[in-house]
Parts: structure tokens; sequence; C-alpha cells
């Protein structure tokens, strides 16, 4: 096989066959996968509601501290059907891939992404590669669907807060984003930023052990912290108050948007989540989340009142108080 | 969190408030020259925690906004040209020129690239070299030297296809027409650190020399920004007017005279135009001497894509407000037809714009 992608990886003949082979179903081993068939025959799923979601990745590097663009793809997926409550169960995976990029690079991604679906305990069952022309595609962009299971009793969703909640966050806000443009930036700093992508829906199942009824569930991506709050408050016609001294940032982070201008409640986040949760639940899903390795950081950072439908307002560091609005338009790079 | 602790430590602003409201006397009206202050006032509410006796007014130092009607158009007409890519800062894609903007542009076919650095317009340049690769050039003191520092790196490598149209603009020459025009009553300027920081608070002294008014460096962070009003008021209830700097640890007096030779090697001073002050003599940076082949300028000619009159979106005061002169609230089409989303003028576009931080911070919401 030739050491990068050619048009001819794409045309459906013999290259398309062995790059199918040799790179993904290679990584991706499993006996749904194994038969190539057109359509993935999946057993009987059990009970309960399905969950099913979809989302492509592009992403400049591909590859980043904490992670690669593979990685993301199986999290953000992963991800999107845990804020459901759903368990993960199958991914499809399809890629654009521009030519010439190096195969060793796709072999890359393609481990990466086997072995984050390997530790999340969920199956690649199906996918597609589809080449573009040089200069029509980033080197590579990855679109994920993914099918999980809604455990009985359990009902998330955004229109689900109510006043007197309490509002909490999983970590550390903005390290995803960072560690992109700082790459991009080519900024180099003592602490590298890493990116925090992780699949979420290990520590989601430890919330809802102690609080079947968390009302609320996202993760912020893009658009940062203060865009997911909005919608939350938009979508539950209620107000959310939150308290900018306890909303957790990493320093490294903290001084990097300081010296671009950005704020870091607008950067993006691929391992944390958001949980509205009964003010009366919220001290032990907080204990829940800081006892899973991936809410070490865990903390309380605001409160849902009924005040103005859709509105988020902050209480600055030095006390004051404002509006903390939606991001608009595209201040910072494409991140997923 | 130490950097938090260390620059916006609550206790420590709220000595500096105290201290603010006890010196405080009479009514004063301070210019903040630099968007990136208003935004962070903003940010962190200190326009609500000062006494009302003092006035915030901001000033035209948002680079994007001061970017005139004529300017934008010619680099849309740049981008539009066959066989060129215009690479930009994103923030300069939705602000409308006479006949729409770089974004409805690019939609209609030109070859807009958003960067972050001008080093991705050299990496561009270098993965098509068929492609004449224009940097648009907007920005201060402090982005200048990295677009010199492209355009040195480019000559050192032999990269023929890269450009430059250069719209960067100094910020004293702007401040003293300011205070020449003696259209806003002001008593005290709030310079900024990061612009400082390369041209060193020396570059103010003419605030205090020739308008008898004091002038004050200061940092963005909540406490920077809190000791440099700090030290404006003290300065007027003392009836003093020096320059000071309270950003000791960004600015020296003489600046920075590495980034400062860089700029003189590759640039010289020119005539510039400003949105809201007109053509401004010697506030502008155009190449000098042998990096005159990296103007993009010539490319224009010959084609008469040049647009007859420039025009400023109809309605739109940003003119007034980049002079201090219009609170941005008052307006007639702030918040009902100008918002962020769907943005008349500049000032709404950029996120270092006064309309923009009026808006999204929720004043009169
Ligand atoms: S509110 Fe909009 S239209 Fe009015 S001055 Fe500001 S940018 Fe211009």
């Amino acid at each position: 096989m030739s050491d990068t992608i050619l048009l001819a990886h794409g045309s459906g003949g013999q290259l398309s066959h062995d790059l199918v082979a040799e790179v993904f179903a290679a990584s991706f081993t499993n006996p749904i996968l194994a038969r190539l068939e057109d359509s993935a025959m999946l057993a009987d799923l059990g009970g309960g509601r399905l969950a099913f979601t979809t989302d492509s990745y592009v992403v400049r590097p591909l590859f980043f501290p904490g992670g690669d663009i593979g990685r993301l793809a199986v999290c953000g997926t992963i991800n999107d059907l845990a804020m459901s409550g759903a368990q993960p169960r199958y991914l499809s995976a399809a890629f654009v891939i521009e030519e010439g990029l190096p195969i060793a690079d796709l072999r890359r991604i393609a481990r990466s992404m086997a072995e984050m679906a390997r530790e999340a305990g969920v199956a690649i069952v199906t996918g597609d590669t589809k080449v573009v022309e040089r200069g029509h595609g980033d080197g590579c962009f990855i679109t994920t669907a993914g099918i999980g299971v809604i455990p009985a009793g359990v009902d998330i969703s955004a229109a689900n807060a109510r006043p007197g909640d309490a509002v909490l966050v999983s970590g550390t806000v903005g390290d995803h984003g960072m560690a992109i443009m700082s790459q991009r930036e080519g900024l180099r700093f003592e602490a590298e930023i890493a990116s925090d992508v992780a699949p979420l829906h290990t520590l989601v199942q430890a919330m809802l052990e102690v609080c079947p009824e968390v009302h609320c569930l996202r993760d912020p991506t893009r658009g940062g912290l203060a865009t997911t709050l909005n919608e939350l408050a938009t979508q539950s016609g209620v107000e959310i108050i939150v308290e900018e001294a306890r909303i957790p940032v990493r320093p490294a982070v903290q001084s990097l948007c300081e010296l671009l201008g950005i704020d870091p409640l607008y950067v993006a986040n691929e391992g944390k989540l958001v949980a509205i949760v009964p003010e009366a639940a919220a001290g032990q899903v907080l204990a829940a989340m800081k006892a899973h390795p991936l809410g070490r950081e865990a903390a309380i950072i605001g409160q849902v009142r009924s005040g103005r439908a859709g509105r988020v307002s902050l209480r600055t560091t030095l006390g004051a108080h404002r509006i903390l609005d939606m991001m608009v338009g595209e201040l910072l790079p494409r991140i997923c | 969190m130490r950097y938090v602790d260390e620059f916006r430590d609550p206790a420590r602003a709220r000595a500096l408030l105290q201290r603010i409201h006890d010196r405080a006397r009479r009514p004063v009206q301070l210019m903040e020259f630099c968007g990136t202050h208003t935004h962070a006032m903003f940010r962190h509410g200190i326009r609500q925690l000062l006494p009302p006796s003092i006035t915030m007014l901001s000033g035209p130092g948002c680079p994007v906004c001061v970017t005139s009607a004529a300017d934008l158009d010619r680099a849309i007409a740049l981008a539009s040209l066959p066989g060129v890519t215009l690479a930009t800062f994103g923030d300069m894609l939705r602000v409308p020129g006479s006949r729409g903007s770089l974004q409805t542009a690019r939609a209609a076919g030109a070859d807009v690239r958003v960067i972050y650095s001008s080093l991705d317009a050299l990496e561009i340049a270098r993965r098509e070299p068929a492609q004449t690769v224009v940097l648009l050039g907007v920005g201060f003191e402090t982005t200048a030297p990295t677009m010199a520092a492209a355009l040195l790196q480019a000559e050192k490598e032999g990269l023929e296809n890269l450009r430059l149209y250069s719209l960067h603009k100094l910020t004293p020459p702007a401040m003293a027409a300011i205070l020449r025009s003696g259209e806003v009553a002001l008593d005290g300027i709030l310079a900024p650190g990061h612009v400082s920081a390369i041209i060193g608070s020396s570059a103010w002294e003419f605030v205090a020399r020739d308008f008898a008014l004091p002038c004050t460096v200061a940092g963005f962070e909540p406490l920077d920004t809190l000791q440099g009003i700090a030290d404006l008021v003290e300065q007027c209830e003392a009836g003093i007017a020096q320059v000071h700097n309270t950003y000791g640890r960004g600015v020296r007096a003489a600046g920075n005279p590495a980034a400062q030779a860089l700029l003189a090697k590759v640039f010289e001073v020119s005539e510039a135009e400003w949105r809201g002050l007109g053509r401004v003599p010697a506030s502008g940076l155009a190449l000098c001497g042998r990096f005159r082949r990296f103007d993009a300028t010539p490319l224009l000619e010959g084609h008469s894509l040049e647009p007859a009159e420039a025009r400023e979106p109809a309605g739109c005061r940003c003119g007034e407000v980049l002079r201090g002169v219009l609170d941005p609230t008052r307006c007639p089409l702030f918040g009902r037809v100008c918002t962020p989303d769907q943005p008349v003028g500049p000032c709404m576009v950029s996120s270092e714009g006064s309309c923009a931080a009026h808006y999204r911070y929720g004043e009169a919401r």
C-alpha cells in the first residue's frame, strides 16, 4: 500500500478495499463489523428507550496535546448519548479524507478510536470512507453516529430545570479549546495545556446512581459553558445565576485566555458536563462526581431561579452582576 | 487559581474601590482609549462598582472599528481579485463596508481565509505558491510587529507570493486628534497596557505636556484597571497632570526597543484614515524601503474594482461612538436594529467594540 492517501483510495476499487481492511477493520475488530455488510446488524438491545445521535468532527491540528480527531469523534458521540442518560452501545464512523494524508496518520487515528471505544465499552460497527482532492479538506473529517439505551426511570432534558435547582460543572472549563488554540497560535507555555477530551458516560452513571432524578445534563462543547447555560435557561424557561469565583479554570488556561483576550466561559470543552439537579440532592451528586476520576474538580457553580426566563446572570469575582450572553459569531477557531 | 487570585482578589479590589470612593469628590470624565479596557470593565462589572461621579467614556481603541469603510472596500476588492487569497483575523469578517462585508464577499466566491496569527498567512503562501496571499494588516502597535516579522520571514525564505495590505494605525496621534478637537470634556486618560508595552509609557507624555491632563497606563486585569482609575482620580483631585504607569510588570518608559526596531525596519509613518476621525496625519504605518515590494495596493491598479464612493452604514453612529461623543445605548439603532447577531456598524461587530460591550454585558437590557 502507498504511504499517502491517493484519490484512488476513494474509488471503490481494490485500493479502497485494502484501506478499509488494513486501516479500519483491523483497528475496529468486532464480529458485527467483521461481516462487512452494507448495514450492521445489531443484537436485540433489550428494553428501554433508544437514544440516537450524530455529529461531525473537524479539527486542526489533527493531533493535539491530550488527544486527536479520532478520540474526539468517539468521545463526542458517546457524550451526546450520555447527556440523555443513555448507555452508549454502538457507533458508526464515516471518514472524508484529503488526498495526500499520510496513511500512518490515518492508522494512528483509527487506533486511537479503537482504543477509546474499547475503553468506553462501545463497538464501532459500520463505517464509510471517501477521498477528496488535495486542498478540499483539512486532512481528515470524521462523522460518527451512536446508539445507546436509556434505563427506565431516567428522564433528562434541557427543559427540566426548576427554580431552586443547583447548577454543577464537572471540572475546569476551557481546556480543550485553549489546547487547540495554543497549538495553532504556536504559543509555548511552561505548562502545556492538554485537551480534556474524555467519555463521560460512566460519570453520568455514577451521578444517576445517587440521584436518578437529575434534571438536565449537557456537555458544554462549542460556545463553552456560557452558551450551554443559556440553552438550558431558554429551554427550561428559567433564569440561571452563576458565581464567577466558583467556576473552576486552570491557571494556564486563564493566563492564555487573558493573553488572547478570550473569556474561558466561551471556550469549548470535550470532557466536561453541566448538570442541573434538585437542590436537596446537590451535595450527594457533587460527592459522587468528586469520587469519579473525571469529576475530581467538580463544583456547584450556581442556582436556578424563576426570574426572567432565558436569562443567565453572572456574579463577577468583584461582586458585580452582569448578563452572561450566548456566544455570537465565529471568534474562536473551528474545533469540533 | 493563582493567576486569578493575584489580579482579581476581591478584598484588594474592595480596598481600591474604597480608595476611589473616598477620593472622588467632584465629577470627572475619564476616557479609556482602548476597547480591551472597555470590555474588561464590563466583563468584571467595574463600571457599576464605581461612584456615580466617575464617568468612563470609551475611546477609539478598537482596530476593527476604526478601519474606514473606504479601506474595507479596497480589502474586499483585493479579496475578489482572481488568484488572490485574503488572509484576515476573524474579527474583520463581518464588518460592513459600503456594499457588503468580507463575509458576503466570501459567500460570493472571494477566497477569504481566517487566520489566527500572521504566521498562518505565511503557511498558506508556502502551501499554495500559485496564489497571491494578501495579509490584511489591521491593528495597532501590538499587531504590527507580528506582521513585520512575517514579512522578514517571507523575505528570508524567498516567498514571492505574500503581500501585506497595511491598515495599521498608531494610537497616540488618534488620542491627540480627539483631545485637539475638544469635542468631549475630559479630565484624564486611561492608556492601554498592551500598546504601551511596545511604545513605552513615555509615548503618552504629550497628554500631560500639551493638554494638561493626567494620563495613566494600566493593565487589563480588574485590579490593574482599578489601580489606573484610582491614580487618575487622585491626580484629578490633587490637580496634577502627569503620565503615570501603574502597569509596571508589563510596561517600561521606553517600551520594547526590539519591537520598535522591527517596526522601523519594515514600516514608515504615514497618514491614515480613521472611521470617526477622518484622515489623521502621521497615524498609520506604510511599508518602506525594500519592503515596499510586499505592498498589496498595486494589485488593485488596472482593475476597475475600486468602488465609486465609500459609504458608512445607513444610520450607524460609530463615528461619534469612537470619539466618545455618543454613548452607544443612545444610538437609535442600538439593540433594536443593531445587535451582535445582525450588526449594522463595526462597533457592534468587534469583540473590542463598545456597542458590542454595552449590548453583550446587558446594559440597558
Ligand atoms: S449601535 Fe450599531 S448602528 Fe449604532 S453606532 Fe453602534 S454599531 Fe453603529
